[in-house]
């Protein structure tokens, strides 16, 4: 009898402290976005130093683009001549390919080990998993984009630490993982999903691809920063609508 | 298992006629035109068969919205349905505009704003179907399926946008004009009749192929539910 009191206690015991946990979220979701924001941080940060343990996948990023490259060199023939046209579209299919690489690794991860199911249970909105998982992916392709960028200059004795260059970069880099953190999410799910992510990826990825490589090269052809004014401001508009489409879509593919 | 409604006879039956008699439009009554010759008839079926497709899939975006809202797997249905004959048609308007390209750009392809989107529209359907390959739980499949089809609704006309950024050769006969057009032209009476006839025989023909399409997935669904009670 007394088991059974104690029981029933404990259980009260265990609502109360859910309720507890429960305002206190709905009180610091009230506060401020502060909290909105430590929580996207967290994913992050666990993100990163998994990362930075393991060097998996920025490695394998890393190595594959530079293979992206060198297997350019040799099919583009990329003497000074061609290479002044075709810098930036090999830029640009190299981060592609690394990024579907990143992308569907770093998600890989999360479903495989049930991780991502854990993220589903903490306390915290949705939204706040998709911007964790967004940002570390972009960290990741940032990271990657920062080694091929010098990498690539030192081969072929041309500057690309240009700041219009660097931004078209991170605009671009915005758009592919905004869109490309929901539809791995999506393709980690499924039976095929190692195949999956770069055919559902490229075609809706297409405009940023084109807006990136026509203000890249643009940019390395030394048109003034304005001449190419409408290509950044594509991508300005396409990583808002992409990031917008994400953020609303992302409920609807982790939901059970 | 229900019997075929008899609407949906008499409307495979028209679906038929009309094909025919939109093919005879097209080809015995509309007049030669003067420049391009008889490959311009072409023109009444690539139109015919783009007006469907494209009506097809905005209906796809729409019902992707309708199923999120409302998670009724019969709006799912629906949508596979939809999404499997625009795939066709859009399919028939790039071959048909191929065949009229050779002649009168002298090329089968060429990498315009117009050509461009829609082989890329017609690349995201089909990998919507190769997403729906790999998912086993129906409610899943839904899901998934109608967020990317409401991604690729969205990033159709951002992609027809952003080719905009180079010069288009098609040409744009109804409503408007491409100084830049190659293949242009002005119609005549005879050649509006077989025109808005196409337009007309292919909406019905979708229309007849949808609901089909529909009925095929209500019985996919019963043989699947089924199934599942055999296994038990």
């Amino acid at each position: 009898m007394k088991k059974t009191i104690d029981d029933g206690r404990q259980t009260i015991d265990n609502r109360q402290r859910m309720v507890n946990r429960d305002n206190q979220w709905s009180i610091a979701n009230g506060q401020s976005s502060a909290s909105f924001v430590k929580a996207i941080g967290a994913i992050v940060w666990k993100d990163l130093r998994a990362e930075f343990r393991s060097w998996e996948l920025i490695s394998a990023m890393l190595v594959f683009s530079l293979l992206v490259i060198l297997i350019f060199n040799f099919a583009l023939e990329l003497d000074v001549k061609t290479r002044q046209s075709v810098t930036a579209g090999v830029l640009w299919a190299t981060f592609a390919f690394a990024g579907t690489l990143g992308l569907n690794r770093s998600m890989a991860i999360e479903k495989d080990r049930g991780c991502l199911d854990g993220l589903l249970l903490a306390p915290v909105d949705r939204s706040v998993i998709y911007f964790g998982k967004f940002f570390s992916n972009l960290a990741f392709m940032l990271i990657v984009e920062a080694i091929v960028l010098p990498v690539y200059s030192v081969l072929y004795n041309t500057n690309l630490f240009q700041p219009g260059l660097l931004l078209v970069i991170l605009l671009g880099s915005v758009g592919y993982t905004s869109i490309g953190t929901l539809l791995a999410t999506m393709s980690v799910q499924t039976r095929t999903r190692d195949i999956l992510l770069p055919i559902l990826l490229f075609p809706v990825v297409f405009a940023v691809l084109l807006a990136a490589v026509k203000a890249s090269g643009g940019l390395l052809d030394n048109s003034t920063f304005a001449d190419v004014s409408f290509s950044i401001n594509l991508l300005i508009t396409y990583d808002v609508i992409f990031i917008a489409a994400s953020f609303m879509l992302f409920d609807a593919i982790v939901e059970e | 298992m229900n019997p075929k409604p008899l609407t949906l006879k008499i409307l495979d039956l028209v679906s038929i006629v009309l094909l025919f008699a939109a093919a005879y439009l097209a080809i015995v009554v509309a007049p030669t035109e003067k420049v391009m010759g008889d490959v311009q008839r072409v023109f009444y079926f690539h139109v015919g068969t783009a007006w469907v497709a494209l009506i097809g899939f905005v209906f796809t975006a729409v019902l992707s919205v309708i199923y999120l809202v409302t998670k009724n797997l019969k709006w799912d249905r629906i949508q596979v349905a939809a999404v499997e004959v625009s795939v066709v048609f859009f399919l028939t308007t790039i071959i048909l505009g191929s065949i009229w390209a050779r002649p009168a750009w002298n090329t089968w392809w060429t990498w315009d704003p117009r050509l461009t989107t829609a082989a890329i529209a017609e690349l995201i359907y089909i990998a919507y179907f190769m997403l729906r390959q790999g998912i086993d739980d129906p409610d899943k499949r839904a899901r998934f399926g109608a967020v990317y089809a409401l991604i690729g609704g969205l990033s159709a006309p951002i992609t027809f946008f952003a080719i905009r950024l180079f010069r288009t050769i098609h040409p744009v006969v109804i409503a408007g004009a491409n100084a830049e057009a190659e293949g242009n032209f002005s119609m005549s009476g005879d050649m509006l009749t077989a025109f808005f006839f196409a337009l007309f025989a292919f909406t019905v023909i979708f229309i007849d192929l949808f609901w089909n399409r529909i009925r095929l997935g209500e019985f996919q669904n019963e043989v699947e539910e089924l199934k599942l009670k055999a296994s038990y």
